[in-house]
């Protein structure tokens, strides 16, 4: 069933729509998402984060929101706000599960129908950006966010990879998918890209580096930029109380997310 | 009749039939079961699969399954590096079974990109690293390394039936089996056709900040739900020593007590911790053996260690 174009639904409120994918897990697909929605904040954004890592929600960690839990209303859920501006909203099956250690076991089908549910009840209001947070894999999570979006036409797909030659292995098969699926490209952003010894300074690259560039270049794609590793990073997500929200501005790579995110905004169209 | 074991689905609801029984899909408890299609259409009875997997596994003394809730946390790395190790004695047969399938690692880890699956008249046979090591993955299977297998849970349940069904694995003493992140499908689906031959048991890798420990515990909490033991929980990427000044960098923080802490407080063995060393990442991608290699490294003899413990579990069972 189509919805008739005369009744709005809570997504034909939003204006771009962008999906934060990539074949590897473990990659930052969450911290990205993360990074880039309290940075389109920063812009004077108002911004929603949809999880659909059904799984392995990372998404109320990240944002210091574990034990918050969504509300029925008339109009659809509520999401999570991150704080009283509203400017910053939140929606994972982390908010649905009674005990957070408690597995998701489900297989396909089941995970079709959360997603769907996802996209059509969340009372997102109006937001300029929805950022989608999803599992590694082109699998079931992802046939179905692609299906549910199509009437949507999403922005397009940041895609994420570390530097290896392993990781990039599956992210190829990312970008392969978003050509089958016709979703955009927005461009691919290299995380985890060398590291700095914080006693000798001299680079280390623990994962190796520049390999997401060349990829890029070679599926004549956009790089967005690289993002180095950052043990600060960790230690300021995993500290209670949500104080990446706040803190995140402060930290070495936010001028790195700066430029990533107003290459987003302008490939979306939303450059004043 | 009442529902055995083998017959409730692990996501099936309390009060499920049993997949058998002639109620099955048609039950007041099976509404809203993503179950509910199959059953109500499918043919009842035992899956008519189950007792050819288990006469090829009856040759196969262990299988280990390589688990995390997390992605990224080097599940693929410890598979290789495990089979490698164990299949360093010669008289000791290893098979590595990657049901990844929409991120296949090990053709890439174990240095046979580009290698193809053969078919004889006794079935599939897996790809070999050497006379003591085959590797069968759906990355064998692609016409383009690149390809993406945009599969759906059926479709992927199949591929892994047809691996433990119609691969001819001749006689083993591991298989050792990789998977992907999370406790959906694949999981399943793998505990399932292994569940009459027996599974020895669950390596949980993870690496040590929350964010992965989280996941963890859902995966533990899969386990326990699905009837597999765990043999124990390695800790991987835990500290990086530079190679320029040798002092050490935390960087993925422990900052809920790590994996050491977490296998505690949930009551399983703790295996070990395997440090950040970019030769480790350097071999994976180059399809090496990075136990063969680099005997010198800290992590050859972390990583020695955790797989003299799961060879001890696995001893003591047998
Ligand atoms: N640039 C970085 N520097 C240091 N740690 C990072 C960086 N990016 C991500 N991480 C950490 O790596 C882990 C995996 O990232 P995550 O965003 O959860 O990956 P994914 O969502 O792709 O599975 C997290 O614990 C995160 O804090
Ligand atoms: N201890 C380690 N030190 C350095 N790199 C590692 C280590 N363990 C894994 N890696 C690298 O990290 C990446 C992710 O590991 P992988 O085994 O693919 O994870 P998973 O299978 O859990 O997704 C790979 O590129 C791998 O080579
Ligand atoms: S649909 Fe099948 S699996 Fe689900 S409850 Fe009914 S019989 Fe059990
Ligand atoms: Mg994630
Ligand atoms: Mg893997």
């Amino acid at each position: 069933m189509t919805e008739s174009v005369d009744q709005p639904t809570h997504l034909s409120k939003v204006k771009h729509i962008v999906l934060v994918l990539s074949g590897k897990g473990g990659v930052g697909k969450s911290t990205v998402t993360t990074e880039l929605a309290l940075s389109l904040v920063e812009e004077g954004k108002r911004v929603g984060v949809l999880d659909i890592d059904l799984t392995g929600p990372s998404v109320p960690r990240m944002f210091g929101l574990e034990n918050h839990q969504v509300h029925q209303a008339s109009t659809g859920w509520v999401p999570v706000y991150t704080n009283e501006s509203k400017s910053l909203a939140v929606m994972s099956l982390g908010f649905l599960l009674q005990n957070k250690d408690d597995a998701v076991v489900w297989r396909g089908p089941k995970k079709t129908a959360m997603i769907k549910q996802f996209l059509e009840d969340v009372a997102w209001g109006d937001i300029d950006y929805l950022l989608i947070d999803t599992p590694p894999g082109t699998s079931d999570e992802h046939i179905a966010v692609v299906e549910n979006l199509r009437d949507y036409n999403p922005d397009g797909a940041v895609i994420v990879t570390t530097p290896q030659a392993v990781a990039l292995a599956d992210v190829r098969k990312e970008l392969n998918f978003c050509h089958k699926t016709k979703i955009p490209i927005l461009g691919v952003v290299e995380n985890m890209s060398g590291f700095i010894c914080p006693y000798c300074t001299e680079c280390s690259d623990i994962f190796s580096k520049g390999g997401g560039e060349a990829m890029a270049k070679e599926f004549n794609v956009d790089f967005l930029g690289r993002v180095p590793i950052d043990p600060t990073l960790t230690a300021l997500i995993e500290a209670e109380g949500g104080t990446f929200s706040t803190r995140f501005t402060q930290s070495g790579i936010y001028p790195i997310f700066k430029d990533i995110t107003k290459m987003v905004m302008s490939k979306c169209g939303d450059i004043s | 009749m009442a529902p055995t074991k083998e017959d409730v689905p692990a996501d099936a609801p309390e009060h499920c039939p049993g997949t058998a029984s002639d109620l099955a899909g048609k039950a007041d408890s099976c509404a809203g079961c993503p179950n509910q299609q199959a059953c109500a259409t499918g043919p009842k009875g035992p899956d008519p699969s189950i007792p050819l997997i288990n006469e090829r596994m009856a040759d196969v003394k262990h299988k280990i399954l390589v688990l995390s809730g997390k992605g990224g946390v080097g599940k693929s790395t410890f598979t290789t590096n495990l089979a490698f190790a164990l299949s360093f004695d010669d008289s000791v047969q290893v098979g590595i079974m990657d049901i990844d399938i929409t991120g296949p690692s090990m053709p890439k880890m174990t240095g046979l990109e580009g290698e193809t699956i053969h078919q004889s008249n006794t079935g599939w046979s897996p790809v070999y690293v050497s006379d003591n090591l085959g590797v069968m993955s759906v990355g064998f299977m692609l016409q383009n390394a690149d390809d993406a297998v945009i599969w759906r849970g059926p479709k992927k349940n199949g591929i892994i039936k047809q691996f433990l069904k119609d691969v001819d694995w001749g006689a083993l003493d591991y298989l050792v089996v990789d998977t992907p992140p999370g406790t959906s499908d694949e999981h399943l689906s793998a505990v399932q056709y292994l569940k009459e031959s027996g599974i020895t048991g669950a390596v949980l890798v993870t690496t040590p900040q929350e964010m992965s420990l989280q996941d963890v515990r859902k995966e533990i909490s899969f386990c326990r739900k699905v009837g597999v033991p765990i043999i124990g929980v390695v800790e991987n990427m835990a500290g990086f020593v530079c190679p320029g000044c040798h002092k050490e960098s935390v960087i993925f923080a422990p900052n809920t007590g790590g994996a050491r802490k977490m296998a505690e407080d949930m009551k399983i063995p703790f295996l070990g911790s395997i440090p950040l060393d970019p030769r480790i990442g350097k071999s994976c991608d180059l399809g090496e053996s990075f136990l063969d290699i680099y005997t010198d490294s800290p992590a050859h003899k972390a990583y020695m260690d955790v797989i003299d413990k799961i060879r001890s579990y696995v001893d003591g069972r047998s």
